[in-house]
């Protein structure tokens, strides 16, 4: 049963993918009123919101991976199981690959609304903190050594607390509204298809990353220690 | 009460030893002194765009000098594996811990108070015009440097490469620190002081302080027992 | 102060990482015995020490410390160890009286300047030293002050970490025969070294450890070469 896991969530996720995209590109309409500050964007327009679509979910989603390797990362510690550990690596590895994603795309969006890469305005500067506290945790997973389990962990927990106050101190912002009143809401008959099943997509695309990375440290243990029952009983040297 | 005197004990020993050769406190403050004669010379000296960096100046300061002296102070444990034979001892570990962190507050404090008037003198800067709002707020920036500080510096104290993690995980965790500390100090130093603004920033770090001091409290002893 | 007379390692062991340190340990430690843990470099020595002194936390089994009145756990097992390794868990900063002083206070002992001093004076520490910063001490100083700090608590539990090295011969000798004493006196002593010459004749109970295992224990007491062949049997 749980062999299936991964395959299963992997094609859900490239099913989804692959509609999702269909339909961003072939059935969404453009909405015109998007137009910010009555600049006529034209084709970049075009581009530029379509790209909603791919940049919010891997915001949610990567909210969600830090989340989890917060608790995951608590868990540990109280607990000293491994397998509390392998989730939290896992789910930062990807929270770091989703979190390149939402900047990358966020940067692009930029660029055709705002006619800048990058503007220091809050929510993109947030965003960039979170990931390098993210890269900071896979750093210190790297080159800490045996006790590395034991620091990251303790990285990941002060991080998932510091995240409301870095929410706190970027205030306002020139950022698209979120929240009840926000876009995602609000979004209209055509468009809502399109984020649901992007949404959806990234969120089994998350699942399949993290069980695929589960799988890969479960079998490098299990090779481990049939290596130490190997040396112990003197077959291997 | 027993923690009480433990905590008195422990800070008292880094006091003293502190005190002793004054190596922390005269290399931070050289160091402090040294950053505001190159911020002299890296930053314009027309008073209006002076004024607008000197926030920024001012906790940079705070921030280098703090960390560095917080490396140092926790390297002496290292020396002959003192931190062993404090968490060895029938002390219990939060107490370990917070004898630390209230030692480093009051060097990062010194420190501080050494910085901040030099910047002021150099750049002629009124830094001191509201002095209780100001020392209430690197009052507070201390003991979140100190308080994070301590668990981290603590936890990397066997930990291979720990001179470079420190910073690493240390930084990005202090960032909501530095940013309402150089706030705070802005709306002060403004032409027309903008004390709902400062105070705002205020509570925020009283807050940010508060939570992770009972983090810190919390893990302390998952963190630091291997 | 509940003295301790019986320490039961049960199963312990422990995974840095990827790294295994121990693996399933079970020893008995007793009262009135010197036990003379060996092994290769990284076979765990140094890792079964640091859980039986609670500085490290074993990711199985698990350890009990029984004193006459039942368990002891939590805080008050720490007011019972004494720990000696190859650093000498002072400050240098600090004069030895002041390291004593400290190592009182965090005890919880009232301990006056002549109680320092009587200890100062049993370890052989010179008067005139006592009163400097133990970083301008000799290396025979620092250990003198060390075994002062780890005696003054009066542990029921030993712990040494190759307290030998960068002793001469006689200091060896002299060290070996304190730690004697103690034992007869009632304490659990546990020396984890690589110098069989000093621990010949003193050790009652060898523990060998190999790779994480405990793959030879044995009561008893051991000649130099008893030690030598049985340590080349098992260690390796």
């Amino acid at each position: 049963m749980k062999k299936l896991a991964i395959p299963v969530f992997a094609v859900l996720a490239a099913i989804l993918i692959a509609v999702a995209i269909y339909l961003v590109f072939f059935v969404t309409p453009l909405e015109a009123s998007r137009n910010e500050a009555g600049r006529l964007n034209g084709s970049s327009l075009f581009f530029s919101q379509k790209i909603f679509y791919f940049h919010v979910p891997y915001a949610i989603w990567q909210f969600l991976a830090v989340g989890v390797a917060g608790v995951c990362s608590l868990a540990f510690l109280v607990t000293r199981k491994a397998k509390w550990d392998d989730i939290a690596s896992a789910s930062t590895d990807v929270a770091v690959g989703f979190g390149a994603v939402v900047l990358i795309t966020g940067s692009i969006w930029g660029k055709a609304a705002w006619g800048v890469w990058w503007n220091w305005e809050p929510r993109l500067t947030m965003s960039l903190l979170l990931w390098l506290v993210l890269v900071g945790y896979t750093l210190v997973r790297k080159f800490a050594g045996p006790s590395a389990d034991r620091v990251a962990a303790g990285m990941a927990i002060f991080g998932t607390v510091a995240v409301p106050f870095i929410y706190k101190m970027v205030g306002q912002d020139s950022h698209p509204a979120s929240g009840k009143d926000g876009v995602v809401f609000t979004l209209g008959e055509g468009m809502r298809g399109a984020f649901l099943c992007a949404f959806i997509g990234f969120l089994c695309w998350y699942i399949a990353l993290v069980l695929s990375r589960l799988a890969s440290t479960r079998a490098e243990r299990e090779l481990r220690e049939l290596r130490e029952r190997g040396l112990d009983l003197g077959v291997l040297q | 009460m027993a923690i009480l005197r433990h905590v008195a004990l422990v800070a008292w020993k880094d006091l003293r030893i502190e005190l002793r050769s004054r190596e922390i406190v005269y290399t931070m403050a050289f160091f402090g002194a040294l950053l505001v004669v190159i911020y002299a010379f890296a930053f314009p000296v027309d008073p209006r765009a002076a004024r607008a960096s000197v926030p920024g100046m001012l906790w940079v300061a705070i921030a280098f000098t703090g960390t560095i002296g917080l490396g140092r102070a926790f390297d002496r444990e290292r020396e002959n594996d003192t931190m062993r034979a404090l968490l060895l001892s029938p002390v219990p570990r939060l107490s370990v811990f917070l004898g630390k962190a209230l030692s480093t507050t009051l060097l990062v404090l010194a420190v501080s108070a050494i910085v901040a008037p030099l910047l002021a003198l150099f750049l002629d800067m009124p830094l001191f015009a509201h002095p209780g709002p100001l020392i209430l707020v690197i009052g507070l920036g201390s003991v979140g440097i100190s308080v994070i500080g301590s668990v981290f510096a603590a936890t990397l104290l066997k930990v291979r490469s720990r001179d470079v993690l420190l910073p690493v995980i240390l930084y990005p965790l202090l960032v909501p620190l530095f940013v309402a500390g150089t706030k705070t100090t802005a709306a002060l130093l403004a032409e027309v002081p903008n004390f709902d603004a400062a105070w705002f920033w205020i509570e925020f770090l009283g807050i940010y302080d508060a939570a992770f001091l009972v983090l810190s409290i919390w893990l302390f002893e998952s963190l630091v027992i291997e | 102060m509940a003295a301790l007379d019986q320490v039961q390692i049960r199963k312990v062991a422990k995974r840095y990482g990827s790294e295994r340190a121990l693996a399933g340990v079970t020893l008995d430690l007793a009262a009135k015995s010197m036990c003379a843990l060996l092994g290769h470099n990284g076979a765990g020595k140094t890792t079964l020490l640091g859980v039986v002194s609670t500085l490290v936390r074993p990711t199985g089994g698990s350890v009990a410390y029984r004193a006459a009145g039942g368990e002891v756990t939590g805080n008050e097992v720490r007011r019972e160890i004494g720990m000696l390794a190859h650093t000498s868990l002072c400050y240098g900063e600090l004069t030895a009286r002041e390291n004593l002083a400290l190592t009182a206070g965090l005890y919880d002992l009232a301990a006056s300047a002549s109680a320092i001093d009587a200890m100062l004076d049993r370890v052989g520490l010179d008067r005139k030293a006592r009163d400097r910063a133990a970083r301008t001490y000799s290396r025979g100083m620092v250990q003198r002050l060390a075994l002062a700090r780890a005696l003054l608590t009066r542990p029921s539990l030993l712990l040494l970490d190759e307290p030998f090295t960068g002793l001469d011969r006689d200091g060896a000798l002299a060290l070996g025969q304190q730690l004697g004493e103690l034992r007869d006196a009632g304490a659990i002593v546990v020396v984890v070294t690589h110098d069989l010459e000093a621990i010949a004749g003193r050790a009652d109970h060898v523990a060998i450890l190999r790779r994480g295992q405990l793959v030879f224990e044995e009561r008893g007491t051991y000649t130099y070469d008893q030690l030598k062949d049985v340590y080349h049997r098992h260690a390796n």
